[in-house]
């Protein structure tokens, strides 16, 4: 690039200082390094800055996009009893299948990094497989075994006398479902970074703990949790933020069903928004999770720092 | 890499020049085309659950175009997953796409500021065939113009599908001697109410054979909800957008039928989507469902011993009459067409009784024509087995029944919404499955319908 600059020819002398200045703004690093990050740029700007913004100027019209009314649509939604059900669920939902997947991906992660090398890539590559089938395709799976009449479920309970469970009729049932089917989607993406961070966890740190006589308990609670401690708040944050933004599962499990009590937000938004053809209101739902990610997202990247200084 | 060739050329005059060029070209660019022709017309149709509705879409639009000159693009886009509600929402965000478009049932009120009127069309249509069924005129003319025309294509009806045997042994009821396959009503046609479904679904449920009515919040179950209400004369919305829940006599004895009933359905039926009543009675275990024949047809190539006792019937009737659920498609052409004069001549083509007939004769009499003088077409008495089993598909004047839009007579851009939510059949829900008294119920249908009326 430098080459290029220089072999041009020199511009006319009386456009000398202004040429010269700018070479000097070409040649700098931040220059460069902005215009070679500008392509990312601009993709950022317009498939989310863009997109973003335009969902907020969506939230401030009125059903049929002809007026202003602020935050009209917002204070609609407070009004209304089947949204603060759909944040109540929007909330069990996240925080319950995020708890369970980092419980079940640790665990995972603490048997797999024990097993020997040569085994481990068979069970890490068998226990990936729910990750990397598309969720919509394995929630129609899980969506034939929960059937309301032909549960293949129900069919193996009731072979030992177990009544069936009404899995997408009954509120709490639908609800245990699409947490169910999250977590068998979503853990093993935390177990493959819990393997991770703990195949970083220095060896001699746990020699000198089993010299001290520390039992395992303490040699989790003392050394691993504190040295993945990061890699956990990273982990939970990134999935909190995906699963509060669950669509596909509710859509195809339960589609929101019965009376309203497994919707959540994105699946409410679409709803409101594309079906029932209320787009400024769906956006003003879909907007509701941003301020209460952003305060998850504003407490564990502080933890995160604060921590990253005290270990320098 | 040197910035300017020898030539003299720089990189800014090609620039320059190119963003000339192509700002010439783009703002002068008239629809080009070969001289003597009409131009390209693009179509974005429902994609026909019966693969051959849209073999005969492109025949027909092929021979109009060859007849017309004009270039017929078409591509079939999908209901599954809503990708049609998918692309219509963006094409009327980008103000670009297809000329015209189907548009499924509340679309063309959601959309009519972006819609040509067709009242010429329809004008002509309606002078020919004689009038356009209720829900169809409540659902395409927006403030007294039409705004889409109604399509055959898609079009449904959801009559009983009753499996006569069953209703024979364990309720007594002959159902094919009540509504035979002829233009007359049989003997005990006019018991054929609610209160007689109501004891049929009693002693069909004891028998094992419980009535396939889903609950849960698509289609099937607000239709069907939605026609019962109204064959009581419940409304809870007029058709000014006032909220008439509030000491509403009729929506309470309706609301109190519908309780009733639902102790004699599938205690899963909460959760049941528009293919578990098919299901049901596909595999035997119901005798009763409310569906167009799409049901039987997948019965007849997968259960023949099922379908072959299947027989269609009206939809009981209610003290304020007989109303059967109905779930158009409607053509609509975008007012930011380039090309709406040959989108009206093709629709209008399409429209006309030769056409519908053969659409509906492809689709096995799936499809519904709009105009109440087209619901004679052969293929409803011929098709079978049994022979005449769907000829009581179609609403026919012995009937004495009308077409049923869910929320009706309320403003389009509320009905919408109290249906997409399903509110008729969650208010039946609190109370059946979520132990709500019907005041409570009834409270909460109203807040929500005030929700809903609130930001214009």
């Amino acid at each position: 690039m430098a080459d290029g600059t220089l072999a041009a020819p020199r511009p006319a002398a009386i456009d000398g200082t202004r040429a010269n200045g700018m070479q000097r703004f070409a040649r700098r690093r931040s220059t460069i390094a902005f215009l070679m990050a500008l392509p990312l740029l601009l993709v950022v700007l317009g498939l989310v800055a863009y997109p973003a913004g335009y969902g907020i100027y969506l939230s401030t019209l009125n059903r049929r996009m002809t007026a202003n009314i602020g935050l009209g649509n917002y204070e609609i939604l407070f009004d209304s009893d089947t949204f603060w059900d759909v944040a109540f669920q929007s909330c069990v939902f996240a925080l319950s299948a995020v708890f369970l997947k980092a419980l079940i991906g640790f665990w995972l992660a603490h048997m797999l990094h024990h097993i020997p090398a040569k085994g481990q890539r068979k069970w890490r590559g068998m226990l990936l497989v729910p990750w990397v089938i598309p969720p919509a395709l394995s929630t129609l799976g899980w969506w034939w075994m929960f059937d309301p009449t032909y549960s293949s479920i129900n069919y193996i309970l009731n072979i030992f006398a177990v009544p069936s469970v009404p899995w997408l009729g009954e509120a709490w049932w639908a609800r245990s479902a699409i947490i169910i089917v999250n977590v068998w989607y979503g853990a093993p993406f935390f177990m493959i970074m819990y393997l991770a961070a703990l195949k970083s966890v220095p060896e001699q740190l746990y020699e000198a703990a089993a010299i001290d006589g520390a039992t395992s308990w303490q040699r989790l609670r003392y050394i691993t949790l504190p040295m993945m401690a990061n890699i956990i708040s990273i982990t939970v944050l990134f999935s909190l933020i995906v699963t509060f933004a669950n669509y596909d599962i509710v859509r195809v499990l339960t589609n929101g069903g019965p009376r309203d009590l497994t919707h959540v937000f994105a699946s409410y938004a679409f709803q409101v928004g594309i079906l029932a053809g209320n787009i400024p209101r769906g956006a003003a739902v879909s907007l509701f999770m941003v301020p209460m990610l952003a305060v998850c997202a504003f407490f564990v990247l502080r933890g995160v720092t604060r921590r990253n200084k005290e270990q320098m | 890499m040197s910035i300017r060739a020898g030539n003299g050329m720089s990189r800014r005059n090609v620039l320059r020049s190119g963003a000339g060029v192509m700002a010439a070209g783009t703002l002068s660019a008239p629809m080009v085309h070969a001289q003597g022709t009409g131009g390209t017309l693009r179509c974005g149709f429902w994609d026909h659950w019966v693969p051959v509705g849209n073999d005969i879409l492109r025949r027909l639009c092929a021979e109009w175009g060859q007849a017309n000159r004009v270039e017929v693009q078409i591509d079939f886009i999908t209901s599954v997953g809503n990708q049609n509600l998918l692309t219509i929402a963006a094409q009327a965000q980008s103000r670009s796409g297809h000329d015209l478009l189907s548009f499924p049932t509340w679309e063309p009120a959601s959309k009519a500021e972006l819609l040509e009127p067709v009242d010429d069309v329809m004008g002509r249509l309606i002078g020919k065939y004689g009038a356009v069924t209720p829900a169809a005129e409540y659902l395409g003319k927006v403030n007294n113009r039409w705004v889409a025309i109604p399509a055959v294509s898609g079009t449904q009806m959801k009559p009983a599908c009753v499996r006569f045997d069953l209703l024979q042994q364990h309720a007594g009821i002959d159902i094919r001697a009540m509504w035979p396959a002829e233009n007359r009503r049989g003997p005990g046609a006019d018991t054929w109410t609610w209160d007689t479904f109501l004891t049929a679904a009693e002693k069909c449920h004891a028998a094992g054979f419980s009535f396939g009515i889903p609950m849960g919040a698509f289609t099937d179950a607000v239709d069907l909800v939605g026609a019962l209400f109204a064959s009581y004369g419940a409304s809870v919305m007029d058709a000014r957008g006032n909220i008439t829940v509030r000491n509403n006599a009729k929506l309470r004895t309706a609301i109190e039928y519908m309780v009733r009933l639902s102790r004699f359905l599938p205690n899963d039926v909460w959760a049941w989507d528009d293919a578990s009543n098919n299901r049901a009675l596909i595999s035997g275990r119901s005798a009763l469902i409310f569906n167009p024949p799409s049901a039987w047809a997948v019965a007849k190539r997968d259960a023949p011993q099922v379908s072959a006792n299947c027989w269609t019937v009206p939809v009981p009737a209610g003290p304020e009459g007989r109303f059967t659920p109905y779930l158009p498609y409607f053509w609509g052409i975008w007012n930011f067409s380039r090309n709406k004069s040959s989108a009206k001549a093709l629709l209008e083509h399409l429209s006309e009784r030769p056409q519908a007939e053969a659409q509906t004769t492809t689709s096995s009499g799936y499809d519904i024509p709009p105009f109440q003088s087209m619901n004679d077409f052969a293929i409803w008495a011929t098709e079978g087995p049994p022979v005449g089993t769907v000829f009581n598909y179609p609403i026919k004047p012995h009937h004495q029944s009308q077409t049923s839009v869910a929320f009706a007579p309320a403003p389009a851009e509320f009905a919408v919404q109290a249906y997409t939510l399903a509110l008729n059949t969650k208010v039946v829900a609190r109370i059946v499955q979520g132990g709500e008294s019907i005041d409570a119920a009834l409270g909460w249908l109203e807040r929500e319908l005030t929700t809903i009326k609130r930001g214009g």
